[in-house]
């Protein structure tokens, strides 16, 4: 493995611990990478009724879990090898929780996916589609904005992330009211949308994973554990760090 | 820089692997970013067994300790890091006067033991060392008996007037050092010939015979396997109870294992003294933080 050079988890005295904890970055980052897209083809598949790639969506899933073990891997033997401390610390206890979320995201987009295979087979739910994609691209851009905060180390964007989270919450509300009125007119409706309601349900919980991968971006960059705590306070520690 | 801390040993690391050690870096972070007297984090204690104001050593012209302002909390176990020649030896030094021995060495400050001047001429070393003991990096048993290098503290200190009083010191003593059951048998057999785990643990022993209020150790467990380091630093969390000790330790696995506050020391500067937890997870100061993760030092 080539030199990489970091900021902030480069220039340790020992070259090996540099590449072991760059290693740990790139890989986390690149099953992000991977989980995002099984979220985007999962939606995909279920607009265009596209049983295929709901199938080929179902199946990736498990390269997901593969990457969820390797990450585990290294992280474990970099605490054996290097008793990390302070910020590498952080970065390592973090990965290891933030993959858990992530193999969680894999899991809802495996989900979505079985989901859309069975809408594509039952055929297509009268409406709610337009508050999916909606919703859908919501969460996606909260996942991305997590992934690429813990890529920059950035709380203020991590905060966003939370932040967006009320917002997602709200939409999901909504639809689920629209939903159960096209229930409610037509009793007919009710296995498809249920089946609608569920891929929401899913994709409210996607946001949800990348609110506590940005929160332990949070806690990685500030050195203080955010979970259960308000956003005025999370806000507060954050800004005060950046002024 | 290593002339100024005649204490100065090789550098061990935080028991690293280290598969490829880049070249030694000579680049450490520029004194000009400290300032001098400014310790961040939490330095002083209410209840202070210790008061030591502004303390400054040095060797001839050279200062090795700059303006340090510190508290030691009684029964706390304080641990002294940074790189060698930071100056956390002779700091240490400074408590219980070992530095006197040095002719060239000068302590200026105001250090204060339970609220008495640790310097005042008229204070006699001799009662300071057995209130404050030490413990060093190697271990130096008399060339005596078990028995005798127990005894001797006691003996020469007048703590025991009958044979069976100086007895039950010896014994609580290796009691307490977690080394009676391993040498009861054998207290008349000469210390050299024990292993280097149960030679610490003697001198320990012998340390505590003359019942400190405070022991210092300075490295006790560089020279010791891992499973007699182990038992030292079982033995440190238990004499934590009765005693203030002060440990200067170059792993920092190990300060983290037994101290409840850490103390970073660069360059003769007190850096960053906080509670052990908070500086091996989130240190406050960029220095510390390079430090503990083996960035630099």
């Amino acid at each position: 493995m080539p030199h990489t050079k970091d900021e902030t988890y480069g220039d340790h005295t020992s070259h090996a611990f540099n590449d072991e904890l760059m290693e740990l970055k790139a890989q986390f980052l690149k099953m992000g990478g991977l989980v995002e897209q099984q979220v985007e083809n999962a939606v995909q598949a279920l607009m265009d009724s596209d049983g295929h790639l709901a199938d080929e969506t179902r199946t990736r899933d498990r390269e997901v879990d593969q990457m969820e073990m390797d990450l585990d891997e290294v992280a474990t033997l970099i605490i054996a090898r290097r008793q990390p401390t302070a910020r590498d610390l952080r970065l390592v206890v973090s990965v290891i929780k933030m993959v858990a979320d992530l193999e969680r995201v894999g899991d809802e987009a495996k989900k979505i996916a079985k989901l859309a295979l069975q809408l594509s087979e039952e055929g297509q739910a009268p409406r709610g589609y337009i508050e999916v994609r909606h919703i859908s691209n919501h969460v996606l851009g909260m996942l991305h904005e997590a992934l690429d905060s813990f890529a920059r180390l950035d709380a203020s964007q991590a905060l966003r992330v939370k932040k967006e989270d009320k917002n997602v919450d709200a939409e999901y509300q909504a639809a689920a009211r629209t939903l159960l009125t096209f229930m409610m007119e037509d009793t007919r409706n009710i296995s498809r949308c249920m089946s609608l309601m569920w891929v929401l349900r899913a994709l409210e919980r996607v946001g949800d994973h990348a609110c506590n991968i940005a929160e332990n971006v949070i806690f990685m960059v500030e050195g203080e554990d955010v979970r259960h705590t308000s956003l005025e306070d999370m806000e507060k520690l954050v800004t005060q760090d950046n002024s | 820089m290593n002339t100024m801390n005649p204490t100065v040993t090789s550098e061990t690391g935080a028991g690293v692997v280290e598969d490829k050690v880049a070249p030694v870096k000579e680049e450490r972070p520029a004194e000009a970013e400290l300032e001098e007297g400014v310790t961040v984090g939490t330095p002083y204690s209410d209840d202070p067994k210790f008061k030591l104001r502004n303390v400054e050593v040095f060797y001839g012209e050279s200062r090795a300790i700059k303006n340090i302002s510190l508290d030691i909390a009684r029964n706390e176990v304080i641990a002294f890091i940074g790189p060698s020649g930071c100056g956390k030896s002779t700091f240490l030094r400074c408590l219980n006067r070992m530095n006197d021995s040095i002719d060239i060495c000068k302590v200026k400050g105001s250090l204060q033991l339970d609220d008495n001047d640790i310097y005042d001429p008229s204070r006699d070393v001799v009662e300071l060392r057995a209130r404050v003991g030490m413990v060093f990096q190697k271990p130096n048993p008399f060339p005596k008996s078990i028995y005798d290098n127990v005894a001797y503290g006691p003996r020469i200190h007048g703590l025991a007037n009958r044979k069976s009083d100086l007895d039950d010191i010896v014994e609580n003593s290796l009691r307490k050092a977690g080394l009676w059951n391993e040498v009861k048998d054998r207290l008349d057999a000469t210390a050299t010939g024990m292993s280097g785990g149960q030679q610490q643990r003697l001198c320990i022993a012998r340390t505590i015979a003359v019942s400190p209020e405070v022991v210092l150790m300075d490295e006790p467990c560089s020279a010791l396997d891992p499973i007699a380091t182990a038992k030292v630093e079982e033995l440190i969390a238990e004499l934590s109870e009765s005693y203030t000790i002060v440990i200067v330790t170059h792993s920092m696995q190990q300060a983290a294992r037994v101290s409840h506050r850490t103390a970073y020391f660069h360059l003769g500067h007190l850096v960053e003294v906080n509670e052990t937890n908070k500086v091996f997870t989130s240190p406050e100061h960029n220095m510390t933080e390079s430090y503990i993760t083996g960035r630099f030092g």
